[in-house]
């Protein structure tokens, strides 16, 4: 990538002090063709990002995530779209042999696309720029963007929405259940540490359906911090499949954090597959605002050497009847590090909720460390809540009936630890994304798959892939 | 084909078997009859590999092998299956997935191509039959859900995959109906061949009236009081352990 024309002031001021004296340095270039509202939030946003300034570990959810050598990071910003219209795949290319999805890519932070910023498919689903979007569609985005993401007590989200420019527009009209994926790739490639701030907004109307498989990755060993938030509005009765692949960089700082608000009788799922990463961060916060609305919020992280992956999750359920499934498994290996805190908040008149929440930890050295927290805060009477945490080794008992047929502890170990993340990968609801998204675990697992793997759906491949026989479909 | 001398074996400092003698030899069936504690599900252990037990004393040989020089999985490619009183679950791992493993890793230590998918699925066809399995549950994880005679039909559906020389029943029949019982005792009996042994580890003589013995030993106190043909079992049912127990401690007294 061409990197000429970036904003790289040398400067020893503290990072917040120079993206405060950055954003009004750069304040037309920031601003673009973006709506008044949308301006309006960023003022907003940048007052409480200056007053609240970076997390660190004396706040309650910043406890066990340190980011202060992060900030010491001379960082790049790139306020203006250096990409020009071009072919993404002359740097990237994603050959999907059986998982049709309409696949975009946003690379450091700016919108990448071949013909037009914006598609209008024959069923009236609208995808692509955020910053064409607010061009084309200002009223779609004033009415949304930032009503569902806090910036209060929530510092990287102010910075976020303060500095708002582009990232993934989805608008799904009424009735309209889009057939196939769509597929946000994410990729940082950059010569220069960068901070990017990508914003992605998913609007899915009455009755709508929507999957969206995002996916994370780094192309190069860079240091950046990639600050992301995903807003999804589901409205009454639409159901939105939301899964995100992180396989980042040991250098990366992914942070992501994702506020999903739901209507009356929508559905969101999310599943968050962190593979590798340096410091992943991500914050999930679905309110549950109209009655019977339903939450599904998986995770998996399999990290190793010094990599840290911290999930927070807040499930507000502010109206009766709704349902929430929270379900964390984490494999730890080395010295790596993960943390979980699951708060579920039942409102006073969330009478009927059904709250659930399971966290667990396969710790596989003694040097692996994991913090998991649960906290419920409930204000009704008649609900059901439970939660569970475990943090463990691999069973004895198990290993030993394994080895007892002829497996070595190497395969003992792996079939198992398979075992253990498989709960999570069969919460996927398509079936072939399953089964990618499966071997990819698996070779991630064996120890098979590097970093520079650059997607799950097999991007760069040149050819169909060939599998074993997935012996678990016989 | 196993040998073993005067064998001592503890756990935590309390023995449990104590100067344990016997020999088996291929196409032989032993079994071990024994009151509850006698020591019977620790020589399975031990023979299989289970680390949590002390060797005090003896050694057990193999093929001409010192046992205990092998690990768990490499006495199991070599021949030695374990079929487990209490058959482990694993949530999460296929039967299919288990066993392609299981018979791959020992192809390979055999120096033999590993199986494909499709002459696995072949051979995992053939063996269902032994133990009237449904199909449905070899896609299961192994054991989850099993009922109780499920799991120790999908031990003998193991045993059969892996065609041991050596195999050792641990209390298979227990929990068992009779239907259930007859299909495991046909399973082990189709497999008896005169190139391999089988020890079968039981509280009752039930099982024994389906899988018929050439010896059959009585585990007392950590060692063999009593040894003799198909006929000590009959006699064992109907005199009771008391029988055997009194006849010990007068042999130990004198």
């Amino acid at each position: 990538m061409i990197q000429e024309n970036m904003t790289t002031s040398i400067n020893t001021l503290p990072l917040k002090e120079r993206l405060l004296s950055l954003f009004y340095e750069n304040l037309p270039d920031i601003k673009g063709a973006a709506t008044a509202g949308v301006n309006r939030l960023r003022e907003q946003a940048l007052a409480e990002f200056e007053r609240q300034g970076f997390p660190n570990p004396k706040m309650e959810n910043w406890r066990f995530s340190d980011i202060s050598q992060l900030l010491e990071t001379d960082f790049s910003f790139d306020f203006l779209n250096q990409s020009r219209p071009f072919d993404i795949e002359n740097i990237f290319t994603c050959d999907v042999y059986d998982i049709d999805t309409f696949s975009v890519t946003i690379l450091n932070g700016w919108f990448v696309y071949k013909n037009a910023p914006l598609t209008r498919l024959s069923n009236g689903t609208i995808i692509g720029s955020l910053a064409k979007a607010m061009e084309v569609f200002p009223d779609i985005v004033d009415k949304y963007l930032g009503k569902a993401a806090k910036t209060e007590n929530a510092a990287l989200t102010a910075l976020n929405s303060a500095f708002i420019q582009d990232g993934l527009f989805v608008y799904v009209p009424e009735g309209v259940k889009v057939e196939k994926p769509i597929q946000l790739i994410n990729i940082v490639d950059s010569q220069v540490p960068l901070l990017l701030q990508p914003r992605h907004l998913v609007v899915a109307e009455k009755g709508s359906e929507l999957t969206l498989v995002h996916c994370d990755h780094s192309l190069t060993h860079n240091v950046s911090f990639t600050n992301t938030v995903v807003e999804i509005f589901a409205q009454p009765g639409a159901v939105v499949d939301h899964y995100k692949i992180q396989n980042k960089g040991r250098n990366s700082a992914l942070f992501t954090a994702t506020y999903a608000q739901l209507q009356k009788a929508s559905k969101v799922s999310t599943n968050i597959i962190t593979l590798n990463g340096g410091f992943t961060r991500n914050y999930l916060d679905a309110k549950l605002s109209d009655v019977e609305a339903e939450a599904d919020v998986n995770g998996l992280y399999l990290v190793d050497s010094n990599q840290h992956v911290d999930n927070q999750v807040f499930i507000d359920h502010a109206s009766p009847n709704c349902l929430s499934n929270q379900l964390y498994k984490g494999i730890l290996d080395d010295q790596a590090r993960a943390v979980f805190s699951g708060h579920i908040m039942v409102r006073r008149d969330a009478q009927q909720t059904l709250a659930y929440q399971n966290n667990k930890n396969l710790l596989l050295t003694d040097d692996a460390r994991a913090n998991t927290q649960p906290r419920l805060e409930i204000y009704a009477d008649d609900v059901k809540c439970s939660h569970g945490a475990t943090v463990g080794q691999l069973d004895p008992n198990a290993m030993f009936y394994l080895k007892s047929r002829g497996i070595c502890e190497r395969s003992a170990r792996q079939l198992m630890m398979l075992a253990f993340a498989d709960e999570v990968v069969q919460k996927i609801s398509i079936e072939p994304l399953r089964q990618r998204i499966g071997h990819m675990v698996e070779k991630r697992l064996k120890g098979e798959l590097s970093i520079c793997d650059q997607c799950v759906l097999h991007c760069n491949s040149k050819g169909p892939t060939t599998f074993n026989i997935d012996m678990s479909k016989i | 084909m196993l040998s073993i001398k005067d064998l001592s074996v503890s756990i935590n400092g309390k023995t449990i078997l104590d100067g344990f003698n016997l020999e088996v030899k291929a196409g032989e069936v032993h079994a071990i009859m024994g009151p509850n504690g006698s020591g019977k599900s620790t020589l399975a252990s031990v023979i299989a590999g289970r680390e949590m037990f002390d060797v005090d004393r003896g050694e057990i040989t193999y093929l001409g092998q010192n046992l205990f020089d092998m690990a768990p999985e490499i006495r199991a490619r070599e021949g030695i299956f374990l079929g487990f009183q209490y058959p482990v679950e694993i949530p999460g791992v296929s039967m299919a997935n288990f066993m392609r493993t299981a018979i791959n890793e020992k192809r390979k230590y055999l120096g033999l191509e590993p199986l494909s998918g499709a002459e696995f699925l072949k051979l995992m066809e053939e063996k269902k039959k032994f133990v009237e399995i449904q199909s449905k549950l070899t896609n299961r994880s192994v054991n989850e859900g099993f009922s109780g005679g499920e799991k120790k039909k999908n031990e003998i559906f193991q045993m059969a995959l892996l065609e041991p020389r050596m195999a050792i029943l641990d209390e298979t029949d227990s929990g068992l109906d009779i239907d259930a019982l007859k299909v495991v005792a046909n399973g082990v009996n189709m497999l008896r061949s005169p190139e391999n042994a089988t020890i079968v580890i039981t509280h009752y003589q039930r099982l024994l009236e389906y899988i018929v013995p050439d010896f059959v030993h009585v585990l007392f106190d950590g060692r063999i009081v009593k040894s003799g043909g198909k006929e000590l079992a009959i006699e064992l049912e109907s005199k009771g352990y008391e029988w055997v127990k009194k006849e010990a401690k007068l042999a130990s007294a004198s």
